[in-house]
């Protein structure tokens, strides 16, 4: 009797360790992904001036007259992901806020499986709509060769980013106490002056973190840009150029670079920089969505 | 007037906000199952291509897909489940779990291409695998680590504490406890967190890009060193990278509606759990 619960306790010993284990196995993955940029990074930084990377004006790796500039494909970046939030932060909080505020319950339980369908549709389906229908949509509308440019990743990588916004917006208006919307009524206020001056002011932290994880989730997508923004990594001048993010600068050149040379070192150098992006955007979306709830609380 | 108007006008904007929205995903379903759906047949799914890849079936990408979405599974449940019981039942409220927690979210932020990165560093080279599906099922595993780690939590804090003081009191141990009374009444709720996660990796084309899928093998699949085809990545170059582009959209198409469908199969498997097992 004594020697089976010595035994039960000693399983219940080594299982605390093991749970322990998988809990800093996720801090390690973490440390793992930072050290293998930060020194592929470093390795890049020794043959090339941390200058020229930020400086210079020309992707163009390897050969003789190699240029490893991060700046079109930041700017690539950087249009793609702006241009999709100019068409989803409008679309996703108007939307959060019919559904949260106006839409009768029947149709709430329509939309809600909508908003979840959209999300679980994977990005290299989107990616081929995007060959398939925008492309020949934008060329024909704007008479282009073809409409693989900026917009048409712009409309994709909306399309990507709106469930995660609708749901985020969602969250932040349904979390603003009645009472607000109460108090606002009763002082005479008709419901559109109630949730354009109230509520969504209210929610307001929780819908800039909502914009933030959608454009986390813009900066970081891969396989639709890289089908349907064209490709070219010159200096953009506008939504109508073909362009190439970073991350379809890494997913293409990957494939293909000698391992340990400094094209292939470049490209890590380059996949840190949106790493760093992301994680910025990314905390800031949270720490603001933690205040709201410290907020309401 | 002018405040009916006004009425009037703001519902039209919201209203039509939310119709916008649900027209992308009609168009999205529209174009692809009615360009799709002809190309699809039991045929398709179950014969290998034929004539460079501009006839015959996706049998192979079918099969690497399960063997990926498998090894991901095999990987990445384990490890997220009982991560997810650490912090639920055992962790302490100290710097560690803060900084646990800290890294289980900056993790679920990280751009999927990045973790492609890692898996050819760490798995390709690093632990010598080779590109193989095996190096791939262990990168899409960690990818979807962060994501069964916090739906699993979800299902965990959903289990009221009195029936783990009913079991402590009969004198089960912790882990007896989490065995048999917290992971068995969660049971539901993680399952329907993995199915959604795995549903997820399934469809993701970036991370198996340099850790092991191939365009074309000879023969299906048969062991865990072999590169493999993906339907992800199937569709990625059946529209993008083959010489006759024209001439193979429908097979893209087709691979499309199977993709887009196992995906949505999956959902609603989840979605079933967790309508019959709502908690009351």
């Amino acid at each position: 009797m004594t020697t089976n619960l010595r035994r039960r306790e000693r399983t219940d010993w080594l299982l605390n360790r093991i749970f322990k284990a998988t809990g800093l196995l996720t801090i390690a993955v973490l440390g793992g992904i930072f050290f293998m940029l930060l020194y592929n990074s470093v390795a890049f930084f020794l043959d090339i001036d941390p200058v020229d990377f930020f400086t210079g004006s020309q992707w163009k790796p390897g050969g003789e007259s190699a240029g490893y500039s991060i700046l079109p494909l930041l700017a690539s970046t950087g249009l793609v992901a702006l241009g999709s939030m100019a068409i989803a932060v409008p679309l996703g909080i108007l939307t959060a806020a019919f559904l949260s505020e106006l839409a009768p319950s029947h149709l709430q339980a329509i939309l809600k499986p909508v908003i979840e369908m959209l999300a679980a549709i994977p990005s290299v389906a989107i990616g081929f709509l995007g060959i398939v229908l925008v492309g020949p949509g934008i060329a024909t509308l704007f008479g282009l060769q073809n409409g693989l440019n900026a917009l048409n990743g712009s409309i994709l990588l909306a399309v990507m980013a709106l469930p995660t916004i609708v749901t985020i917006s969602e969250d932040a208006i349904n979390a603003v106490p009645d009472s607000y919307r109460e108090a606002s009524l009763a002082l005479g206020a008709d419901r559109w002056a109630t949730l354009f001056r109230v509520t969504l002011p209210a929610a307001l932290p929780g819908l800039i973190a909502a914009v933030m994880l959608g454009l986390g989730r813009a900066l970081g997508e891969t396989m639709t840009v890289l089908m349907a923004t064209g490709n070219a990594s010159a200096m953009p001048r506008g939504f109508l150029d073909s362009i190439r993010t970073i991350t379809a600068t890494i997913a293409i050149e990957m494939g293909e670079v000698p391992y340990r040379t400094t094209h292939y070192f470049a490209l890590f150098a380059i996949a840190a920089v949106l790493f760093i992006i992301t994680l910025v955007i990314n905390i800031l979306g949270e720490t603001l969505a933690n205040r709201l709830r410290k907020f309401h609380a | 007037m002018k405040k009916a108007l006004t009425a009037a006008f703001n519902w039209t904007i919201l209203a039509g906000s939310t119709a916008i929205v649900c027209l992308f995903l009609g168009i999205i379903l529209f174009d692809i199952f009615s360009k799709g759906l002809p190309s699809v047949s039991w045929d398709f799914i179950t014969k290998f291509p034929t004539d460079g890849m501009t006839q015959g079936g996706i049998l192979p990408a079918v099969i690497g897909t399960l063997w990926l979405t498998l090894i991901t599974t095999l990987f990445s449940v384990p490890f997220g489940v009982a991560c997810a019981v650490y912090l639920n039942e055992y962790a302490p409220p100290n710097a560690l779990t803060g900084i646990i927690r800290a890294s289980i979210r900056n993790l679920a932020g990280i751009p999927s291409i990045i973790y492609g990165l890692f898996g050819l560093a760490l798995f390709v080279q690093g632990m010598g695998l080779g590109t193989s599906v095996l190096a791939a099922g262990l990168t899409l595993g960690l990818l979807s680590l962060p994501y069964i780690i916090t739906t699993t939590e979800e299902a965990l804090k959903q289990i009221p504490n009195s029936m783990r003081e009913a079991a402590l009191a009969l004198g089960a141990t912790q882990f007896e406890t989490i065995r048999d009374v917290v992971i068995t009444r969660a049971l539901p709720g993680i399952l329907t967190g993995v199915i959604l996660t795995l549903s997820r990796a399934a469809g993701e084309t970036a991370p198996i890009l340099f850790t092991g899928v191939a365009f074309y093998i000879n023969r299906p699949t048969s062991s865990l060193n072999q590169e493999f085809m993906a339907l992800p990545y199937h569709l990625y170059m059946l529209s993008t990278q083959h010489q006759s582009i024209m001439e193979v959209r429908p097979l893209a198409y087709g691979t499309a509606v199977v993709l887009i469908g196992l995906v949505f199969i999956l959902n609603l498997i989840a979605f079933y759990i967790r309508y019959r097992h709502r908690v009351r």
